[in-house]
This record gives structure tokens, C-alpha cells and sequence, in this order.
């Protein structure tokens, strides 16, 4: 286990779950986690390298890192207020 | 001794996995079906209802008419779970006893969560779908913003099914023209899977139905009509229509078997409780990152009786639940689209026509005879 994981409030494993989808899942759990709580999501999703860094910043939490592993990435976001 | 099969929740999922059990197992099992109303509805509908196309009658039935006659049903509301001791605690009665637990007790919602949600409608609840339709009767126009205000909810096309047929339903009362209709969509685009989103925003943009992306609804405003977002922006309406919070059951959370929003820890291909072998979840109640819909519960339930029935038996599982999920989504104008997915194969929907409508519109007729006895998979 890395630092990084040994951190992680919650890992949700959203791939191959097209509805409601990688991100939804995120807001979902960030909407019920306290500041500073660290999830992790799983994605197959192609579209979520954008669109989950596009709301971390319009919602002001704070993208970690992206790990991208084979044929998936792993997103890890704090939340920040 | 026959093995004690204990089902909590007399919903879609509740039903169809104690009618496929008794089925399978016969005298090899009781089956015993737990349920607070003893009253199945039949959720779906409520859409319809709030758009004055369909009557509420149309939407209950007694669940005892759903249920196989072997199968025992309790009108009673479980209040504890006891995996250690494999009982449940029952509101008035004795605790029952079970060998294999189905927990099917769905989700419920709980508007509390958000500042100000008594300004706002749903069609998420019977009630909430004749306020609304009352509601509407009366409207003359104006601002009218439908939300989300809360994550994980059920069913997610739902609010782009709401705004096309409001829409629909504004034009036939003649006061399209004195009002705005606006999707405030928790992403980027009015749905989450791209593909049916693509088939969509023409539809959006031909009839004038705004959207307003990345708008998590946190808190309304009666006194001056707003609505704010998690992401910091606001919006005015006139009518607000929100899905409500969501989140597990009270004896789940109770029983200490939930985790965050009290959503049970579950495989998401064994659909055992993650902590509990002898526990299965299925349909909204479970922490699945997957559809909450009667559809998933649906396809869920053979899955779940093969697997106690396996297991009852003494023999290998034969079948592990592979993320099937089928809806409909209406798109306004008497037509609709469709999608079917899977874990594997994601969604590819046809474009909207007429025969995906009739076919909804048949499904939800004949739901009552097919998806409870298990007729349609």
C-alpha cells in the first residue's frame, strides 16, 4: 500500500457502471464526506479525465493526482470546504 | 428442516427475488417476505402522475397479490438486524429467524438534508407527484427550475425525462410562451452517459429548454425564489421542482449494516453484503456505484435466488450478476429512446421515436403481470 491509498477516506470502483457514471459518484460522496475526507474513484470512462477535473475545479475541491493504470485511471480528490 | 429465506422490502426487487426463491427451492425453503405497507407501488408511474397523464390508482397494489401463495408475507416494520444471532426485530411481533437474508429495503429520501426543501415539488413520492400536479393545474407561467439535491438518486434519467415533458405538457396548456424551462444538471451536460446526452441536447435546444451544467443544488431560498449550488452559483425560479436526498433505510443504518448515506457495503457480482455471507442486498439499497432503478433490481433478483439457492443446496453459484440494467427514457413529443447496458458493453441508444414511447407505455401497463412473477428478463 502506498502513502497515497493509506490516506483514502473511501474508494468507489465505478468501472463499467455507465449511469450514473464515475463522477456523479464523486459529487455523491463528496456531498456526504467532511472536509478533508480523500476519495478515490475508479474509471473506465474515457470522458472522465475531463470532466471529473473540470468539476473538481469548478466546485474548488482539490484534485490529488490522476493514477492511470491499464486501461483505467484512478482519481483521487479532497475535499476542500 | 426447510431453510429460512428472510426477504426485507416488498418493492420490485423484494418481490421478484422471493417469487423466483420458492420457485426454485419449493419445500426446500420458507420464504418470508417482510414489508412495512403490505402496499407494492409502483414508482415509475409517479412521473406520469405529476404530468397529469396518469391516474394514482393505476400506481399501488396489494402486495399479497404479487407474491406466490407459498410465500409468507408480514405486514411489519423490522426495526433491528442481527447478523450475529440471524434475526430480525420486528416492530410488534416476535423476532423472525433466518438462515439467508435478502435485504431489499430500498431507498427513502430525506428533503431535511437541504435548507429550504419545503419551497420546492418532486415527483420522487405519491404525495410529492399530486402536490405537484396540483401545483401545475394551477401555474400560469414562469421560471420553472428542475434539480438535483442529492446523490445517489434513483433512477437518474428521470429529471431530463421531467423537463421534455413538461415541456410537452406547457405547450398543450398554452403557456409554453409565459414560461422558461431549465435543467440545473449535476454535470457538465443534461445526462451522465455522453451517448444518450448527444441524442438529447438537440432535443434541448429545438424547444427552448435551458441548461444550466454543474449545478448541485445545496439550499433554496423561499423568501426570494433562489436556489444555490454546492459550486457556489444561484438561480431564481418561480416553480422549483427538485429530486429529493436520498439515502438507505432506517434499519439498515440502525443495525449497523450500512456505511456512508446508510448504503450497504455489497459485491458488486455475488451481491452479498461485503462483512456478511449470509446477507444479499439488492436494488437501491445497496453502495453499488450503479443505476438505483427498479430495472437493476430486476435483473438482479435471479441472481440472488440462483446464488441462496446455490448455497441452500450445497452447489457451485451458477450465475453472477454482470451490471445488467435496461430503461426507457422519454424524451418529449410521444417518443423515446432506450438504454441497455452492462459491466462490460456500455450504453449505445437508439434515437428517439415513437416505438420506444409505446414501448415504455406497454411495459408499465403489463409491469404488474411480467416483472413480479419473474416473466420478462
Amino acid at each position: 500500500m502506498t502513502t497515497t491509498e493509506a490516506i483514502i477516506t473511501r474508494s468507489i470502483d465505478a468501472r463499467g457502471m455507465a449511469c450514473p457514471g464515475p463522477l456523479l459518484n464523486l459529487i455523491g460522496a463528496i456531498r456526504g464526506g467532511q472536509v478533508g475526507d480523500v476519495f478515490e474513484v475508479i474509471s473506465s470512462d474515457a470522458g472522465s479525465r475531463t470532466d471529473i477535473p473540470a468539476w473538481t475545479a469548478k466546485a474548488k475541491h482539490e484534485l490529488v493526482s490522476v493514477i492511470e493504470e491499464d486501461g483505467y485511471a484512478r482519481f483521487i480528490v479532497r475535499k476542500a470546504r | 428442516m426447510p431453510a429460512r429465506v428472510v426477504v426485507l422490502g416488498g418493492g420490485v426487487g423484494g418481490t421478484l427475488v422471493a417469487n423466483l426463491l420458492k420457485k426454485e427451492l419449493k419445500a426446500d425453503a420458507t420464504v418470508t417476505v417482510v414489508d412495512a405497507t403490505g402496499m407494492h407501488l409502483y414508482q415509475p408511474g409517479f412521473l406520469y402522475v405529476a404530468l397529469d397523464q396518469a391516474n394514482a390508482l393505476w400506481l399501488t397494489r396489494d402486495e399479497r397479490t404479487l407474491l406466490r401463495r407459498d410465500v409468507e408475507l408480514v405486514v411489519e416494520k423490522a426495526t433491528k438486524i442481527d447478523p450475529l444471532a440471524q434475526t430480525v426485530a420486528l416492530e410488534r411481533g416476535a423476532p423472525i429467524p433466518y438462515d439467508y437474508l435478502v435485504l431489499a429495503t430500498g431507498s427513502r429520501l430525506d428533503r431535511e438534508a437541504v435548507p429550504g426543501y419545503d419551497g420546492a415539488h418532486d415527483f420522487y413520492s405519491l404525495d410529492g407527484s399530486l402536490r405537484l400536479r396540483e401545483e401545475l393545474r394551477r401555474f400560469k407561467g414562469g421560471r420553472v427550475l428542475v434539480g438535483v439535491a442529492g446523490i445517489p438518486y434513483k433512477c437518474p434519467p428521470a429529471p431530463v425525462e421531467f423537463v421534455l415533458m413538461l415541456d410537452e405538457y406547457l405547450r398543450r396548456r398554452g403557456i409554453r410562451e409565459k414560461s422558461s424551462v431549465t435543467l440545473l444538471s449535476p454535470l457538465n451536460r443534461a445526462f451522465t452517459i455522453e451517448s444518450a446526452s448527444k441524442l438529447v441536447q438537440p432535443i434541448f435546444d429545438r424547444q427552448g429548454v435551458g441548461l444550466q451544467t454543474f449545478f448541485n443544488v445545496e439550499s433554496v431560498d423561499t423568501r426570494t425564489g433562489t436556489v444555490t449550488s454546492i459550486e457556489g452559483e444561484e438561480a431564481e425560479y418561480d416553480l422549483l421542482v427538485l429530486v429529493p436526498p436520498h439515502r438507505g433505510s432506517p434499519v439498515i443504518e440502525t443495525s449497523g449494516l450500512g456505511g456512508q448515506g446508510g448504503w450497504i457495503p455489497t459485491n458488486r457480482e455475488t451481491l452479498q453484503h461485503n462483512a456478511h455471507e449470509r446477507i444479499f442486498a439488492i436494488g437501491d439499497a445497496t453502495d453499488l456505484p450503479i443505476s438505483k432503478s427498479g430495472s437493476t433490481a430486476h435483473f438482479e433478483a435471479p441472481v440472488v435466488a440462483s446464488r441462496i439457492a446455490s448455497l441452500v443446496r450445497g452447489t457451485a453459484p451458477k450465475t453472477a450478476y454482470q451490471g445488467r440494467v435496461m430503461c426507457f427514457l422519454e424524451t418529449g413529443g410521444g417518443r423515446a429512446t432506450s438504454l441497455r447496458f452492462d459491466y462490460a458493453h456500455p450504453p449505445v441508444p437508439p434515437q428517439p421515436s415513437r416505438l420506444w414511447h409505446w414501448a415504455k407505455w406497454a411495459f408499465n401497463r403489463a409491469y404488474w403481470i411480467t416483472v413480479p412473477q419473474g416473466r420478462v428478463g
